[in-house]
């Protein structure tokens, strides 16, 4: 019994990762109803400019806040410069675009810091505060998580701008007919995106260790939450990360023949299986296709 | 009188069909003018085309400065607001969001309470049902939303598609005696799209009909409507 608690708990701490990763895949799919391959990539580089910043001496939280300005203007640029051209190409022009981006963020990220494993800090102390059950960066994990879930949950609902975003995604005639730059929208939503991957990858770095493959198995679980959750709703992709996080932990745990080597294969059996199940995710509404 | 909006030869285009060909009109500060014609003919293309919302040629003037060829959202901060064909209500947000979303293009935020209020107390059906969702309103209820909504942005203009579309007659009657009202005491210009003629010709002014995306008459409305050869060939009525 202790062994199931204590593999929900450390689940519950990859799953605050996942849940932000999903989320800002979301958030990017509402807006332009595709998927950004290269949203793991993003938050990668996002790791490395807080590694470059911690490297030439800047105190931990100063380079976290710093980090998330710069992949916020960061992800608002790539809107703007690499996808809004495209937004009335056709899907496959988008779809090599996100590729395109995958993979220069990937080499540019090796050819500027090399392929090197680099241990990147946790801004938590390695004195375990809460008991040998989870450690103290699970705790702070799952800890920034919430309160960066927090934070944009208020933001969406009680402020002009975050109202303007959602309605721009639901519904962006009627949202031009208000006076909303709906285009705009979308480049905050990228911006977002990218500031809430940039937090993902610098809880998960202490963890798996900072190389530029670090975000691909990352991003593989982030899209099994969002799915589980519900491509359409952002509570949702929140909610099938932390499952996802959970459901990997125990599978890894109890199922002898899965163990560690095999988890990365629970994802795929979450997303091939929610696919097949129940397309429209455990919150989403069916997505019905626009004629 | 001087003309508020003005549209010369106005073209509009989906794709490379041309369904507006040349069009003009001329809608009066403080008036109510009323655009009529059998489905098909172009009206909603009208509207949509002075809102910038579709490919145009020709020139659009409002208060002389010329608006054709902008984005459809720096057209609405100039006061335009349009109520679409289908109505548009955001379906998932509440009435509240809804209305705050009206007021997207305003910051004073004392005044933007005081309209909610005005809101309000034109459609106590909407105070009912501040929180619910607009997708669970009934017809009525979201033509009343759609205006309201339209009024957040204290508009100078007000552009009606269609607002008795697919609602009871009783309805129907409350809705035009509110834009009436809304004509006299707010002093808002209108331009109303409509089928139902009779209705429209009442509340407007001035009437153009449209047939197969041209103007084949236009006149005062109550010449129009006491005109039988006019409403038996171009009105169907
Ligand atoms: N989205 C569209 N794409 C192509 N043609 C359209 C579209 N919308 C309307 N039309 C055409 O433009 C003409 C005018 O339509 P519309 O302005 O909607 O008429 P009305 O509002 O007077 O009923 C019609 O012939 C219609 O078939
Ligand atoms: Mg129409």
């Amino acid at each position: 019994m202790e062994l199931v608690l204590q593999q929900v708990l450390s689940g519950l701490a990859t799953g605050g990762i996942y849940a932000s990763v999903a989320l800002a895949v979301v958030m990017i799919y509402q807006a332009i109803e595709h998927f950004n391959f290269a949203q793991g990539e993003m938050a990668m580089f996002s790791t490395y400019v807080a590694w470059s910043l911690i490297q030439i001496g800047m105190p931990y939280w100063v380079a976290f806040g710093l980090t998330l300005v710069i992949s916020f203007i960061g992800g608002v640029l790539i809107e703007r410069i690499v996808l809004r051209p495209l937004h009335r190409a056709p899907i496959l022009s988008q779809i090599i675009a996100f590729i395109a981006l995958f993979v220069i963020f990937n080499s540019v990220a090796g050819w500027i810091f090399t392929y090197t494993i680099k241990p990147f800090p946790s801004p938590f102390p390695e004195e375990p505060i809460f008991g040998t059950f989870i450690s103290t960066h699970q705790v702070g994990v799952i800890g920034v998580t919430l309160v960066m879930l927090g934070i944009l949950f208020v933001f969406f609902n009680f402020s002009r701008i975050g109202l303007a975003m959602r309605a721009a995604a639901q519904n962006p005639e009627s949202s031009r007919l208000v006076g909303i730059p709906v285009g705009w929208m979308t480049a905050l939503g990228w911006g977002l995106a990218s500031a809430i991957g940039a937090v993902a990858g610098m809880m998960v770095a202490p963890i798996v260790f900072l190389e530029p493959n670090m975000m691909v198995g990352i991003l593989l679980y982030g899209f099994a939450g969002a799915l589980l959750g519900g491509v359409t709703s952002p509570t949702g992709a929140v909610v099938g990360g932390f499952l996802v996080g959970v459901i990997e932990n125990l599978v890894g745990t109890f199922v002898p023949f899965i163990g560690t080597e095999l988890k990365l294969t629970v994802a795929l059996v979450i997303i091939v299986g929610v696919l097949t199940i129940k397309p429209s995710g455990l919150f989403g509404r069916p997505v019905v296709t626009r004629v | 009188m001087a003309a508020l909006l003005e549209a010369d030869k106005l073209e509009a285009f989906y794709g490379p069909s041309k369904v507006l060909h040349g069009i003009d009109f001329a809608l009066p500060e403080g008036g109510v003018t009323a655009i009529l014609g059998a489905n098909g003919a172009g009206k909603t293309t009208t509207l949509r085309a002075l809102c910038g919302m579709i490919r145009t040629g020709g020139t659009v003037r409002f208060d002389g400065k010329r608006i054709d060829g902008r984005a459809t959202e720096s057209i609405v901060r100039l006061g335009i607001a349009h109520v679409p064909e289908g109505r548009g209500t955001f379906a998932k947000m509440t009435v509240d969001e809804n209305l705050r979303l009206g007021s997207f293009t305003r910051r004073k935020k004392a005044e933007i309470e005081a309209d909610f209020e005005h809101m309000f107390a034109m459609f106590p059906r909407l105070a009912e049902r501040r929180h619910q969702q607009a997708g669970t309103l009934s017809g009525g209820e979201q033509q009343m939303l759609a205006i309201a909504r339209a009024l957040m942005l204290r508009p100078r203009l007000m552009l009606l598609d269609e607002p008795s579309f697919g609602l009871a007659p009783l309805i129907v009657q409350d809705i035009f005696a509110i834009l009436a009202r809304i004509n006299r005491e707010d002093r808002v210009s209108m331009l109303v799209v409509e089928q139902n003629t009779a209705l429209a010709l009442e509340l407007a002014d001035y009437a153009y009909v449209l047939e197969t995306g041209r103007v084949v008459m236009s006149g005062p409305a109550d010449e129009i409507a006491s005109d039988e050869s006019v409403r038996r060939s171009y009105l169907g009525y």
